[in-house]
C-alpha cells in the first residue's frame, strides 16, 4: 500500500474546509483550479506511460474533483477509517483520473504518478485496492462497482451508520446487465445513502452509445427502477455538488452527469478516437497549454 | 459390506445451516447473502433468527457476489449461499475481481454441487466449478466430506480472513472423519493405512473410497485412503508421500476431470514424484438424464468404480 503524503493531506483538508465554507463563487473558482491540476497530471501520466484512456479520464475529472473536495468525508491519512464515505470508480479504465485525484488529495505522493503503468508500479492500468490507498474495490471489468457499492450501502444501514456511498459509472457501462441487477436491489432496499453518478459522455470505445446500444431514455430507466433522478451538467462543479445532496424521498439517487469526452482539450472533445488514443508530443504540449500549464 | 444399507447418511446442508446460525449468534459480523435461495440453502432458520442479516438480492448472481464484496468492505463476513452451478458459472468474474483479487473476506458457499440436481440436467449440474474456481488466485477451495467436516469448514472460513469457496455436499453421505481429524489448509486426513495403493477422495466420494478400500483389503490389497478437505491449498506432503510409499494414486471427485482434485494431485505428482494415477470424475461430457445416485454410478464414481480403478492401476494397464 502506497504511503500517504502528509503535507498534501493537510493542504487537502484545509482546501475542503475552505470550499465547503465558502460562497458559491469562491468554491467554484477553487474547484475549477483543482480540476485543472488534476487534468494536467492525467495528460502527463498518459504521455509518460504511452497508454491510457484519456477521453473518459477528462470527462469524469470534474465529477471526481467535486466528490473529493466538495461532497465526501475522507481522510487521506486514514484510507481505511471505518466511518469514511465509500467512493467507487466503477469505470476502472479511467484509473489515471482516479490516481491523479487521489494523489492531489494526499492519499499518496504525486511523484508516484510518474510510475503509471510502468513495470511493477502500484498504479496498474485499472485500480487495485491492495496497493493504492483510497481504492475501495478492484475495478476494470465493467459492471462490477455498482453491486459492490450496493453492498457497502447495505452494510452502513445494517450498522446504523451514516456514511454514504458514491459510485461513478460510465454511460456505456450501463449496457452491462449487472448494473441493473444492482439498481433493482438498491431500490428494493431503499438505500438512500447510495448515489450512482453516470458519466454521460455519450461515447463508448467504438462509437456513440446511441449508435451502439441506445441508453435513452436513461433518466426514465432509472426512475422506473425506483431511483430519484437528477440530471446535471457534469462539468459544472456547483451543479454536481447540488446533485450530490441527500435523497429527498428515501430512495437512492442517480445523477446523470452530462459530460464531454476529452473535456478541456479542444481537439479531443467529443471525438470517439480519443477513447484510448495516446497524444503525440506536440499534442501533449497543445493540451497542457489549453489546460493552463 | 452388507452394512452399507444401515449406515446413517446426512444432507450436509443441515450441518452447514446449524453451524452458520451458531456462529452468527456469537459474531454479529456474520451475514448471509442469497439469491432467492433461502429454502434450497436451508436458511429459513437463519432468516427467522436474524431477519436483518439475511440479504436476499433476488435471482441475480452477479449482484449477489458484488453485494457480498461490498458488505465485506464494511467489515461484515458474508456467507454467500447459492446453488453452486449459478454461483460459480454466472458470477465467476465477480468471484475473481470483487472477491479474490480484491482480497474480500467473502465465503462463497456452493450449495448442491456436483450431480446433486440429477434429473434437472446439465444446466443444474455443478461439475465444472472446481476447474473454474481452482483457476482463480487467492481463493481457498474447501470440499467437506461429512457433517463434522462441514461444521469445521464453516468455522474455519468465518475466521480465516480470506476468500474461500465452500462446496457442501447435498448428496447424502455418512460420517467418515474421526473426531480428532485435522482441519487446516494443506492438511489431508488419513482415513485408512495401506501400502499398495492410495485413494484420494473428496466430498461425497470419500465414503465410497472407504467402502472400496474395505473390499480390497478383504482381497489382501492395502489401500491408503486420504481425504483432502482443502483441494487448494492441497497437502503436497501427503500427496508426495503417497507417491513414494504406495504403487500409485487413484483420485475420486464429483466433478469434471479437467481441473479439480485429480488435476491438482497430478500436477503435484508429475513435478514432485511421478507415479501411476487414475483420475475418477466426470469426463468432458454433458450427463444423460438420471438421478444423482444413478449418475454417480454411471460415471464410475462408486465403490465398484474405485475398486476397478485400483485393480487396473495395479495391473499396470496403460
Amino acid at each position: 500500500m502506497l504511503p500517504a503524503d502528509p503535507d498534501r493531506a493537510i493542504r487537502y483538508r484545509d482546501a475542503v474546509a475552505r470550499i465547503r465554507g465558502a460562497g458559491a463563487e469562491a468554491a467554484a473558482t477553487e474547484l475549477a483550479g483543482i480540476a485543472r491540476e488534476v487534468r494536467r497530471s492525467i495528460v502527463r501520466m498518459i504521455d509518460r506511460a504511452q497508454l491510457g484512456h484519456i477521453g473518459g479520464d477528462l470527462s469524469v475529472t470534474d465529477i471526481l474533483v467535486t466528490c473529493f473536495w466538495g461532497a465526501l468525508t475522507l481522510d487521506p491519512q486514514r484510507p481505511t477509517w471505518e466511518q469514511r464515505d465509500r467512493f467507487i470508480l466503477s469505470k476502472g479504465h479511467c484509473a489515471a483520473a482516479l490516481y491523479s485525484t487521489l494523489a492531489h488529495s494526499g492519499f499518496f505522493h504525486t511523484a508516484e504518478l510518474d510510475t503509471f503503468m510502468a513495470p511493477l508500479s502500484a498504479l496498474n492500468g485499472h485500480p487495485n485496492k491492495i496497493k493504492v490507498p483510497g481504492v475501495e474495490t478492484n475495478t476494470g471489468a465493467l459492471g462490477h462497482g455498482f453491486p459492490v457499492a450496493t453492498g457497502c450501502a447495505i452494510a452502513a444501514r445494517l450498522a446504523g451508520q451514516t456514511w454514504r456511498t458514491v459510485v461513478v459509472l460510465g454511460d456505456g457501462e450501463m449496457q452491462e446487465g449487472s448494473n441493473w441487477e444492482a439498481a433493482m436491489t438498491a431500490a428494493h432496499y431503499g438505500l438512500s445513502s447510495l448515489t450512482a453518478i453516470v458519466d454521460r459522455n455519450r461515447l463508448q470505445q467504438g462509437a456513440r452509445t446511441e449508435q451502439t446500444k441506445s441508453l435513452e431514455p436513461l433518466g426514465d430507466k432509472w426512475r422506473s427502477f425506483g431511483w430519484e433522478v437528477r440530471e446535471v451538467d457534469g462539468h459544472d462543479h456547483l451543479a454536481v455538488l447540488e446533485a450530490l445532496a441527500p435523497s429527498t424521498n428515501g430512495q437512492p439517487v442517480a445523477v446523470i452527469a452530462n459530460t464531454v469526452k476529452g473535456k478541456g482539450v479542444s481537439f479531443m472533445e467529443d471525438r470517439v478516437e480519443w477513447h484510448h488514443k495516446v497524444p503525440t508530443r506536440e499534442q501533449v504540449a497543445l493540451a497542457l497549454g489549453e489546460l493552463g500549464a | 459390506m452388507t452394512v452399507v444399507d444401515e449406515v446413517v447418511t446426512y444432507d450436509c446442508r443441515q450441518a452447514f445451516a446449524e453451524e452458520l446460525r451458531a456462529l452468527a449468534r456469537a459474531d454479529d459480523r456474520i451475514v448471509a447473502v442469497c439469491n432467492d435461495s433461502v429454502g434450497s440453502s436451508n436458511l429459513v432458520g437463519f432468516r427467522e433468527e436474524f431477519p436483518e442479516r439475511l440479504i436476499n438480492v433476488g435471482i441475480a448472481e452477479q449482484d449477489l457476489v458484488g453485494v457480498a464484496a461490498g458488505l465485506a468492505n464494511a467489515g461484515r463476513i458474508p456467507f454467500v449461499c447459492a446453488a453452486a452451478p449459478f454461483l460459480t458459472g454466472r458470477a465467476l468474474e465477480q468471484i475473481k475481481a470483487d472477491v479474490a483479487y480484491s482480497e474480500a473476506h467473502v465465503v462463497l458457499c456452493g450449495q448442491s454441487p456436483g450431480m446433486a440436481y440429477g434429473e434437472l440436467g446439465p444446466t443444474h449440474h455443478s461439475i465444472e466449478d472446481l476447474s473454474w474456481i481452482r483457476a482463480v488466485a487467492n481463493l481457498d477451495v474447501i470440499v467437506p466430506a461429512d457433517p463434522a467436516q462441514t461444521r469445521a469448514a464453516v468455522r474455519w472460513a468465518a475466521s480465516s480472513g480470506r476468500p474461500a469457496y465452500l462446496r457442501t455436499p447435498r448428496f447424502k453421505v455418512p460420517a467418515v472423519t474421526p473426531a480428532d481429524a485435522p482441519f487446516a489448509p494443506g492438511r489431508a486426513v488419513r482415513l485408512t493405512d495401506g501400502d499398495d495403493v492410495t485413494v484420494i477422495a473428496i466430498g461425497s466420494l470419500t465414503s465410497r473410497a472407504l467402502e472400496a478400500a474395505a473390499r480390497l483389503r478383504a482381497e489382501g490389497i492395502g489401500v491408503r485412503v486420504l481425504n483432502m478437505p482443502f483441494v487448494d491449498p492441497i497437502d503436497t506432503g501427503a500427496v508426495l508421500a503417497a507417491a513414494r510409499e504406495t504403487r500409485g494414486i487413484v483420485t475420486a471427485e464429483e466433478a469434471t476431470t479437467s481441473g479439480g482434485l485429480g488435476a491438482a494431485v497430478a500436477a503435484t505428482v508429475v513435478t514432485g514424484h511421478p507415479t501411476a494415477m487414475r483420475i475418477l470424475g466426470i469426463p468432458r461430457v454433458f450427463a444423460p438424464t438420471g438421478s444423482a445416485a444413478f449418475l454417480l454410478d454411471h460415471f464410475g464414481l462408486s465403490a465398484d468404480g474405485i475398486v476397478d480403478a485400483v485393480r487396473d492401476l495395479l495391473a499396470g494397464n496403460g
